[in-house]
């Protein structure tokens, strides 16, 4: 127990964290491609031409992984800025940092597609829905935690700030999710839930499923590689910066 | 196999704005953002490879 206890806050060290991060970035490199390869031969060879929207249905692909992504990303982020404030430790502040950037792109993705899916489903590139409002609030949540965090210029202090903004905002992630079944939403409801089966065909959920895997190994292949530059752009004056490799240029 | 040609992929059934503006989107934020993050960890990289430098000159008798 206590050995797992020492494991534990090993790697919670940014100089131990370093390392690793830089180890398995390649590999969730590799799954990310292997699952988009898959993920796009479904989209567009496998899954057959919707009944009632045609191929416009295709969208769905890239929609729903970029909306999940959005609001899983940002339970990560506020789950990391709530232990850097319980526990202060270094390492958490700085994840929660390097997820903001890549929440809020797949925010304004979800955003973007789901508007090029309005349009000729619904007519309209965008309506003041609660499902569409309430995910348009999370995109401004990740630029107000960007924001804040960019604004205070001691690395600690940001954090601690930021890390307040994103607890309190979580609040808004159940309201995204349940939209659908609280108001009267012209977004449909969801199509894969944990309580019943899904309800469309096997292998357009398949193809949505791979391709959510895609953008989740993706997500985690550009934040590994975000978190290494904010730990040596905070770290820059310790001595294990100074005595790596590539800082002594003995590797580039 | 849905296409009879590379035509018909292309206009996805009338779609094709719709279908392209979305995947084209996302596959183009998803090129950028870690080209921009890669060169954020090689930027501070060549600082610190510069402050080292420096470093070694100060520390001359």
């Amino acid at each position: 127990m206590s050995n797992r206890l020492i494991n534990w806050f090993k790697f919670a060290s940014p100089q131990s964290f370093y390392p690793l991060a830089g180890k398995m970035i390649p590999w969730f490199w590799a799954l990310a491609a292997i699952f988009l390869i898959v993920g796009l031969y479904i989209s567009f060879f496998v899954a057959p031409t919707d009944a009632t929207q045609g191929e416009g249905y295709r969208v769905i692909f890239v929609h729903v992984p970029a909306a999940w992504m959005s609001m899983f990303l940002y339970c990560v982020m506020a789950g990391w800025a709530g232990i850097g404030l319980a526990l202060n430790t270094r390492l958490s502040g700085m994840m929660a940092q390097a997820i903001a950037p890549t929440g809020a792109l797949m925010a304004f993705l979800s955003l973007w597609t789901g508007a090029f899916w309005g349009k000729p489903m619904w007519g309209a590139w965008w309506v003041w829905d609660a499902r569409l409002t309430s995910a348009l609030i999370l995109f401004f949540l990740y630029i107000g935690f960007i924001a804040l965090q960019a604004a205070i210029d001691d690395a600690r202090r940001a954090d601690k700030a930021g890390a307040i903004l994103a607890l309190v905002g979580v609040v808004n992630v159940p309201i995204i999710y349940f939209s659908v079944k609280w108001w009267n939403t012209l977004h449909q409801g969801a199509s894969v839930s944990i309580m019943k089966s899904p309800t469309m065909a096997t292998t357009m959920l398949w193809g949505m499923l791979i391709m959510a895997l895609a953008f989740w190994m993706y997500s985690i292949a550009v934040i590994l590689t975000r978190v290494r530059a904010i730990i040596l752009e905070r770290e820059a004056h310790t001595e294990w910066v100074k005595a790596l490799p590539e800082v002594r240029g003995e590797s580039r | 196999m849905n296409w009879g040609s590379a035509a018909e992929f292309f206009a996805m059934g009338g779609y094709g704005l719709y279908v392209w503006g979305s995947f084209g989107a996302c596959a183009l934020l998803m090129i950028l953002e870690p080209i921009l993050v890669r060169r954020r960890h090689k930027n501070i990289l060549r600082i610190l490879r510069r402050e080292r430098l420096a470093d070694t000159f100060d520390n001359q008798p």
